[in-house]
Parts: C-alpha cells; sequence; structure tokens
C-alpha cells in the first residue's frame, strides 16, 4: 500500500491553526543534511480551519489570564509579539484594538489584580490600570471602578489566518490531505516509523508523527496506546450582530472571570470584519457529540439578553447568525477551570502530542509551532531555508476595503474586480474565484466562505449564494451533487422533474 | 472620487432609477414618458429582478385584467421600456449613493461616479433568514430561504430537496410548496407562528388546499436537526404570547426546510446617503410624491414596503416616477409643513408617511393611501379622520387580513383643508 509519495519525514494530524502553523514552521526549515524535508498534513474535513479554529471569538490574547510559570502563559505572551509579522507576510487581518478587563464592583478586584500580577509575571508589555475616567477616553460610556488595560490584545481573523498558514505551507513544500481522517496507526519495523492509515484507504508513512487533532487528539493518541489522556468537548455558542453596529466597541471589553469559569464570561468582541460577537457560553457536551455545533434555546435567548443589556438599542434584524465552537478541554465538567497545555513527545519515542489547545491557543499557535519545530529538530537536525517564500504573492485581502483609487486601478488589469456577486459584503468575482480555485483544491461552499467572504453578510448568502452556484456550475463543471456546505453537507438532493433525472 | 483619472469619467444624468425589477421598470418608464432623461442600472444580467423566477401566474389581474406568469408582466414592461429607448445598465451593481447623489456603481471593468439630479431608489428587498429567527438547533444543510429554492428550481433546474417542510405561510413559501410538489418533492407541511396565515387567501387555496398540504397554524419550529444535511425538524404549537407549548412538541423527518417567514426593504443605499426609514416597514418615509427626506431622492416597490401584488407596485412606481421626472425639470414644488399621516387602532402602518402640499405632481387630484391592518377582520370598517375626530371617510371591508394591503384615497382639497387647520390624517379599522 505504500509508494514513495506517502514516505513523510513528519506527518501533522490535524489542520486547525495550531496543525497549519507546525506545518508552515516546519517549512521554513530544511535538514540540515541529506535528501528533502518532506512534511504532510492530513486532515478529516475538506478543508483546513474548519473544526475550533473557525469556531472562536478570533481574539489575541496578552497573556494576563494564566499562571505564571504555566505554558500557556509563556506561549500566549510569545505567540502575540509574533502575530504582527506573520500577519503582515500573509496579509492576515489583525487589528491591536487593545482590551479593557473591568472591574464593576469591589469583589471583582482581588481578581483585578491577580490577572495584573500573573500579566507581570507572564511579561505582558504596556499593561495599565485605569479609572472609570481614564477607561472612558478609550470606550465612552464603560462603566466599572476600575480596569487592566492591555495595549497587546487584538482582533484577528482566525479562519484567515490558518488558511494562510496552510496555504503559505503548501506554496513551500508541505502535502495537505484533505477529507483524510486517520482510523489507525501503526509503528513500522524497529519501531522506526509509523504508518497512518487514513480513511481515503492510504498508509501514510513517517518518522514523526504529531498529533494537533484538537478535539479528538486523545483518540489519536490511543491509537499509540496512550490511554491516560482525556479530552472533554466545552461548546461555546455565539451569536453574530450585523456591521451597522462597526465602531461601537472601541476594544474588547471582558469581565473579570471567576476562579473556575471554564471560559472568560460572556462579552462582545468585534470582529476585524466589522460585525460583532456575543459569546461565547461554556456547555459541556457528550462525549460522543464532540463536535455537536448546535444552538440551544436557553443559551440564545442568555446571550440576547446579554446582547441588549449591553448594546440596548438592538434590533432583531441585527441579529444575523449564531454559530458554536467547541473547546478541548483537559479538565472534566465536574472540576471545571482549565488545565495548561500539554505538548510533549510521548512515551513512543518520535510521537509528538498536543492537548487541550483551548484558549489562547489561535494566539499562541505560532509560538506553540516554535516549540514543536525544536522537539522535531532533536530527530532531524534542521536548518533555515534561504529559498522559503514567506508571503502570499497575487493575494490583496478583501478588494472593498483597499482605496477607491487603487480599486480603479486593479479593475483595469482584473475586470471581474468590477464584478460583485456578494452584495452584503462587497465581494467581487474575482475574489470568489481566487477562493473557488484556492491552491488546497477544497471546494466546499464554506470553503469559498472563509476565504472570500461571501455569504456573510447579512443576508447570509441569499442573494450571492445561488450565484455562486451558477459560477462553479457554468465555469468549474460541478453536478447538484457536487455542491456541499461542508464535509458531509451536499446542498441538493432530488431532482426535477423535466429533463427526465436532471442529469 | 476627485480622484477618478483616465478612462475613469464622472457620467452626468437627470434621473437615475436603481433597480430593474417590477419597480424600476414602471419607474423608469413613466418618468421618460413624463420627458426626462433617464437612465436604469440593473445588478442582474437580466431586466425584471424577481418576476423572472415566478413562473406561476396571477400576475397583472388588476392591470392588463389577465393572469400572466412573472416574465411575461415583466416582459411588458421591458418592451414599452425598450420603445422608449431608455439606457440600461446591466450586470452593475451601485455601490454607494451620497445624500447629493453621487453614485458609485461597478461592473466588469469599470468603477465610475455618477451624478444624478434625482434618484429612485428601487432595490426591492430580500428575505428574512434563519439568523433573523434565532431558530435554536444545528446547521446543516438543506435549509434554505423560499426565494432561493425557487431560483434553485426555476432559473437553474436544481432542485434543493425531496422532503420538504416549509416555515412561514408568506406568498413565496405558498407558491414554493405547490411548485415543489409539482416538481415530484413531497411537502410535508407548512408552519405559521402566528394564528393567521401571511399569504394571500388565493395561494393558501391553489397552492396548498388543492394539493392536500397541510397548514398548521400557532406552531413554529423550535429545533433543526441534522450534523450534515438536514434530518428533520422539532415542531411546538405556540400560545397567545408565541412561546412554545410543552407537550406538543413533534418530530418531522425532512431533508429540506424552507423560510418564507417575511421580507425585509433592501434600504443600504438609503441608509448610507442618510434618508430617514420606517422603524415598522423597513422603508423610506415618503410623501405622497414618494419623495423620501433628502430632496430628489424617491422609493417606491419593495424597498419601499412589502407589497403583495405587482400590480401595486408598477402603479407605486409610476407615480415615483413622474414626480422625480418633475423634479428634475424644476415642477415639484418645494413643500413646507406637510400634512402627517398615522397609523391609528388596527392599523400597522401607512403610506405614504405624509403629504406635502400646496400641490402634488405625481397624479390626479387624489391621494392614493396604502396601509395594512394588523389582524384578520370580518365585517370591519376603515376610517380616516383627522386627530381631532372628524371623520373624513368610513369604507366597509367584508374582510380585512394583514396579508392584503388595503387602499384608500383622499382628495387632494382635503389635506389643503387640514394644513390650513394644522391637523394631521389618522388612518384606524376596527
Amino acid at each position: 500500500m505504500t509508494n514513495a509519495d506517502l514516505n513523510y519525514d513528519v506527518l501533522i494530524v490535524g489542520a486547525g491553526v495550531v496543525g497549519c502553523a507546525i506545518a508552515r514552521e516546519l517549512a521554513r526549515h530544511r535538514k540540515r543534511e541529506g535528501e528533502a524535508f518532506r512534511v504532510g498534513v492530513l486532515e478529516k474535513e475538506p478543508d483546513v480551519s474548519f473544526g475550533t479554529s473557525s469556531r472562536n471569538s478570533a481574539v489575541l490574547h496578552s497573556g494576563i489570564n494564566y499562571a505564571p510559570g504555566s505554558l500557556r502563559g509563556a506561549l500566549n505572551v510569545k505567540g502575540n509579539a509574533m502575530m504582527d509579522r506573520l500577519c503582515a507576510d500573509l496579509k492576515v487581518p489583525i487589528k491591536r484594538i487593545g482590551k479593557l478587563t473591568v472591574a464593576l464592583t469591589e469583589e471583582d478586584l482581588p481578581g483585578l489584580h491577580k490577572q495584573r500580577s500573573q500579566g507581570e509575571a507572564n511579561g505582558v508589555p504596556g499593561m495599565e490600570l485605569m479609572d472609570n475616567a481614564k477607561m472612558r477616553t478609550i470606550q465612552p460610556g464603560i462603566e466599572g471602578i476600575l480596569g487592566l488595560w492591555t495595549p497587546t490584545s487584538a482582533i484577528i481573523s482566525s479562519f484567515g489566518l490558518t488558511i494562510a498558514l496552510a496555504e503559505n505551507a503548501q506554496a513551500n513544500g508541505v502535502d495537505f490531505h484533505l477529507n483524510c481522517e486517520v482510523v489507525g496507526v501503526e509503528r513500522g519495523e524497529g519501531k522506526r516509523t509509523f504508518g497512518v492509515r487514513g480513511s481515503d484507504g492510504r498508509v501514510y508513512t513517517s518518522r514523526l508523527l504529531i498529533n494537533a487533532a484538537g478535539l479528538h487528539c486523545d483518540e489519536v493518541s490511543a491509537m499509540l496506546g496512550i490511554t491516560d489522556v482525556k479530552i472533554w468537548s466545552c461548546r461555546g455558542e455565539y451569536y453574530v450582530l450585523d456591521r451597522r453596529l462597526d465602531g461601537t466597541l472601541k476594544t474588547l471589553i471582558y469581565p473579570v472571570p471567576g476562579p473556575n469559569d471554564p471560559g472568560l464570561g460572556i462579552h462582545l468582541t468585534p470582529t476585524v470584519d466589522g460585525n460583532i460577537l456575543i459569546g461565547p457560553s461554556a456547555t459541556y457536551i457528550p462525549e460522543e457529540d464532540r463536535e455537536d455545533y448546535r444552538a440551544t434555546s436557553a443559551v440564545m435567548a442568555d446571550l440576547r439578553r446579554e446582547g441588549l443589556h449591553l448594546l440596548p438599542d438592538l434590533a432583531a434584524s441585527d441579529f444575523i447568525r449564531s454559530f458554536s465552537g467547541n473547546r478541548p478541554k483537559q479538565t472534566p465538567p465536574e472540576k471545571g477551570g482549565n488545565a495548561d497545555f500539554t505538548i510533549e513527545e510521548t512515551s513512543v519515542p518520535g510521537f509528538i502530542h498536543l492537548l487541550g489547545i483551548e484558549s489562547p491557543g489561535l494566539t499562541s499557535s505560532p509560538a506553540i509551532a516554535g516549540m514543536v519545530r525544536d522537539m522535531v529538530a532533536k530527530h532531524i537536525p534542521l536548518a533555515e531555508r534561504d529559498d522559503f517564500a514567506p508571503e502570499r504573492p497575487g493575494f490583496i485581502g478583501t478588494f472593498a476595503e483597499l482605496p477607491l483609487e487603487q480599486r480603479m486601478d486593479l479593475i483595469r488589469t482584473e475586470p471581474e474586480y468590477g464584478e460583485v456577486i456578494c452584495r452584503c459584503e462587497r465581494i467581487t468575482k474575482r475574489e470568489i474565484r481566487q477562493a473557488i480555485e484556492n491552491p488546497l483544491g477544497a471546494r466546499t461552499m464554506a470553503s469559498i466562505k472563509y476565504r472570500a467572504r461571501a455569504q456573510m453578510g447579512r443576508c447570509q448568502g441569499g442573494f450571492c449564494m445561488p450565484r455562486i452556484v451558477r459560477m462553479l456550475r457554468d465555469e468549474y463543471g460541478f453536478d447538484p451533487k457536487d455542491f456541499f456546505i461542508r464535509g458531509g453537507a451536499p446542498m441538493f438532493s432530488g431532482h426535477v422533474r423535466e429533463g427526465g433525472d436532471g442529469r | 472620487m476627485s480622484a477618478a483619472t483616465g478612462s475613469n469619467r464622472v457620467i452626468e444624468r437627470d434621473l437615475v432609477v436603481i433597480g430593474g425589477g417590477p419597480a424600476g421598470l414602471a419607474a423608469a418608464i413613466a418618468a421618460r414618458e413624463a420627458g426626462g432623461d433617464v437612465l436604469l442600472i440593473e445588478r442582474d444580467r437580466i431586466l425584471g429582478g424577481i418576476l423572472n423566477q415566478c413562473i406561476h401566474d396571477g400576475f397583472g389581474l388588476h392591470r392588463f385584467g389577465e393572469a400572466l406568469s412573472g416574465p411575461e408582466y415583466a416582459g411588458r414592461f421591458i418592451s414599452r421600456l425598450r420603445e422608449l429607448d431608455v439606457p440600461v445598465m446591466q450586470n452593475t451593481i451601485v455601490l454607494g449613493l451620497s445624500r447629493d447623489r453621487r453614485l458609485l456603481v461597478s461592473r466588469l471593468g469599470e468603477l465610475q461616479e455618477i451624478r444624478a439630479r434625482a434618484v429612485i431608489l428601487a432595490m426591492g428587498c430580500r428575505e428574512r433568514t434563519r439568523g433573523a429567527l434565532s431558530i435554536p438547533g444545528h446547521r446543516p444543510s438543506g435549509v434554505y430561504t423560499a426565494g432561493a429554492a425557487q431560483n434553485f428550481v426555476n432559473m437553474e433546474n436544481i432542485m434543493p430537496g425531496s422532503r420538504i417542510c416549509i416555515l412561514g405561510s408568506g406568498d413565496i413559501g405558498l407558491i414554493m410548496a405547490r411548485r415543489m410538489t409539482l416538481e415530484g418533492a413531497k411537502v410535508e407541511a407548512v408552519f405559521e407562528l402566528l394564528p393567521w396565515s401571511s399569504g394571500l387567501p388565493r395561494n393558501i387555496r391553489q397552492c396548498l388546499v388543492d394539493y392536500g398540504i397541510p397548514l398548521f397554524l400557532s406552531t413554529t419550529v423550535v429545533d433543526i436537526v441534522g450534523m450534515g444535511r438536514l434530518e428533520g425538524v422539532r415542531v411546538a404549537q405556540v400560545d397567545e404570547q408565541r412561546r412554545p407549548v410543552e407537550g406538543t412538541e413533534r418530530f418531522v423527518p425532512c431533508d429540506t426546510l424552507l423560510l418564507s417567514v417575511g421580507l425585509i426593504p433592501e434600504n443600504e443605499l438609503a441608509r448610507e446617503a442618510g434618508i430617514s426609514l420606517s422603524p415598522i416597514t423597513g422603508g423610506a418615509l415618503v410623501d405622497a410624491d414618494c419623495m423620501t427626506d433628502v430632496p430628489g431622492i424617491f422609493s417606491c416597490g419593495n424597498a419601499l414596503h412589502v407589497h403583495d401584488l405587482v400590480d401595486r407596485v408598477s402603479e407605486e412606481a409610476e407615480r415615483a416616477g413622474r414626480a422625480a421626472a418633475a423634479y428634475v425639470s424644476g415642477a415639484l414644488p418645494k413643500a413646507d409643513a406637510p400634512v402627517a399621516v398615522r397609523p391609528g387602532a388596527g392599523v400597522r402602518y401607512v403610506m405614504p408617511d405624509h403629504v406635502s402640499v400646496p400641490k402634488v405632481i405625481s397624479g390626479p387630484e387624489k391621494i392614493t393611501l396604502a396601509f395594512r391592518v394588523t389582524e384578520p377582520r370580518r365585517d370591519g370598517v376603515v376610517r380616516l379622520t383627522t386627530d381631532d375626530g372628524v371623520v373624513l371617510k368610513e369604507e366597509k371591508h367584508p374582510r380585512l387580513h394583514p396579508a392584503e394591503m388595503v387602499w384608500a384615497s383622499l382628495d387632494l382639497s382635503q389635506f389643503e383643508e387640514m394644513k390650513r387647520s394644522g391637523k394631521t390624517l389618522e388612518v384606524s379599522a376596527s
């Protein structure tokens, strides 16, 4: 079953932000000696970033929330500092809007001071305690008696970053195998290699195996006999608010977290695209449904209430969508709270697993990648490549956000920048085409959505989705059966009567 | 736009109509017939708007005295537009509109500015989505707005699914219940949150009753089930406060859920231009000439308020077209304090919001009022009264229904009188 094409030095399981960051970091390197350094990524979904990496608050944290000496604290601060360069290279939207952690009453003060001292110990730059008047120079009208200002807190496109990392890794030689769930792992002869069976029926081999499988990382570790680790899935539900409210929030505003909260509390988060998120809740869900992303009526009502409390002039039409994301937690429901990340080479030599990478996993991802690279280098001596291409040539970001003059120039050379397909978000045919023709070959509607932003606006695809369908059919030869929203979610079933079976 | 250079010259026009659906077509024709220089901008490949996917008949009964299909109805206007040589920009989207009527338009290979002396907003409406309803559950594939499904079936020859539930009894949902049945799908039921249907009675009869499709009133979807494709919906009856009643839940297997739960006027451009909008209709606040509170910008059709009959859209749009042409030629007098028109008991909203006198150009010396009642009534009475209780008009209606727009008219002279005495007009139903 094996052939040379499926032989790798390093295989990564899972193409979330962590897996993709590791892939890109390894792509920056070559073997110090010998032949090409071969890195592959196995992903069960039809695209990267379909799990927790696209289902979160998309916030870069400063590092005040984590105990000094913890892996989370250290990787958070380090990862945060790496983001400006990374996002500039990859043209990923990032806004350093800072954060106020706000004590509303005297009772919150000990918690706030604890955050500050944790931040100091973790080396969080630029922290400042602010009284209400000072806070109001940042966010007019804000309540609260004392706030902790952390200027390095930021918002980012989380799926944008994950996709960019993956596409750039691929451009630099990493293989991505999508729709390929790991169904078994065996040790090779002399226990020097791993044989990874994919759901595509093929066997991939590698010297090192990195488990970045998020909500399923304990299942992958169990395939190698590591059964003393366990992941619980803890769902966070969100609402997305209309862009009408863009600009309402000048910064991130968080309550002071309680000691046993499984998350950072329900709050409002502006997004880089101009929406506001309300959420997330925190509900442990049953073992067998780790990827159950349902919205529940009770939580939706809570979030609406909370939203109206924080933004009293919200209209029903401002709630344009809800979504959920699940945290991979190492702490069981009865314990709550958070455990530190587990990032280690296991008792199985050459097998590295990353467990419980919940918040601040997104912020930490580039630092985690560096840590894993060092673990890899112990087995395979690495050197930096001088032919590594850190940027994504030809990618311009969102066309509508460019200055008018630049848009006019671009339309002259690429006429399809003039043709608007998604009216709400003003996404052009050229951008949709680029998304369809993404180098990873991901062809779901969600893949187009995450890359081009089409279907994300207030009409939720009512206008552009039929146009994208027509484009895929007429210009890319899609059959009705080829259309999927995401994995396992076919868009069309049945046939129109005229023309026999419609085919 | 001052940066515009090279081939991106600024175009100047007297009147620009945004939207080539039924409202935009009728407005452009009326304005042209009144002697104006008109440009019609349409974002789609073809003119006709939503009528193109409405292949059922029933359009034009009032206007032409015959039952036309949507494309046929549009065709009559498109022919007239061609006869009049009205210039049209198709495949063109208006990205921006300023208060002083500068439009930023975009199409293949071109992004340019148009300056207009008057603008008619005729962008139509869009469908309310699942997000706006906050229906709990999974996010499977197979959940579509009724209009999107209609587009797939009628325009693209693609069947969205084979076992269908429909939430909301809006007209598009009813039409789609019949359409999907005709295409061989099994339509399980239509569920309506309200204790009455929000579609036209004739559509209930012709699209549900005739096909044996049950309509469950005071019932809603409380859960959407399916991690990949939709597997079914959980429905429940609701009480008078529209809260689900415990113990009434049941699961209905289906692979497709169509939503026909309301239409929202498209007013992104109006908002950008700083036009005041009604919180009830979602459309602009206009006078009897369909002029918004930004001088020279008019609004009509479903962008102004959602209609149930296209014939009425055409009529309203013609008024807007004539008035805009008059505005451009300077014949539309400036109004000082207008007479306010207000919904009274039993009425949700009245169009127009106010009537400008001394003189209205757009029609005969009668002012047409369009309004919707809040709940169904048999043997109802509609009253037009002044705010001090003088009844100006009283009309009996054997049947009043929120799904059906009600029309009434008053002489312009009556508004002149109200203006003199500083009164406002109230429309009520009982």
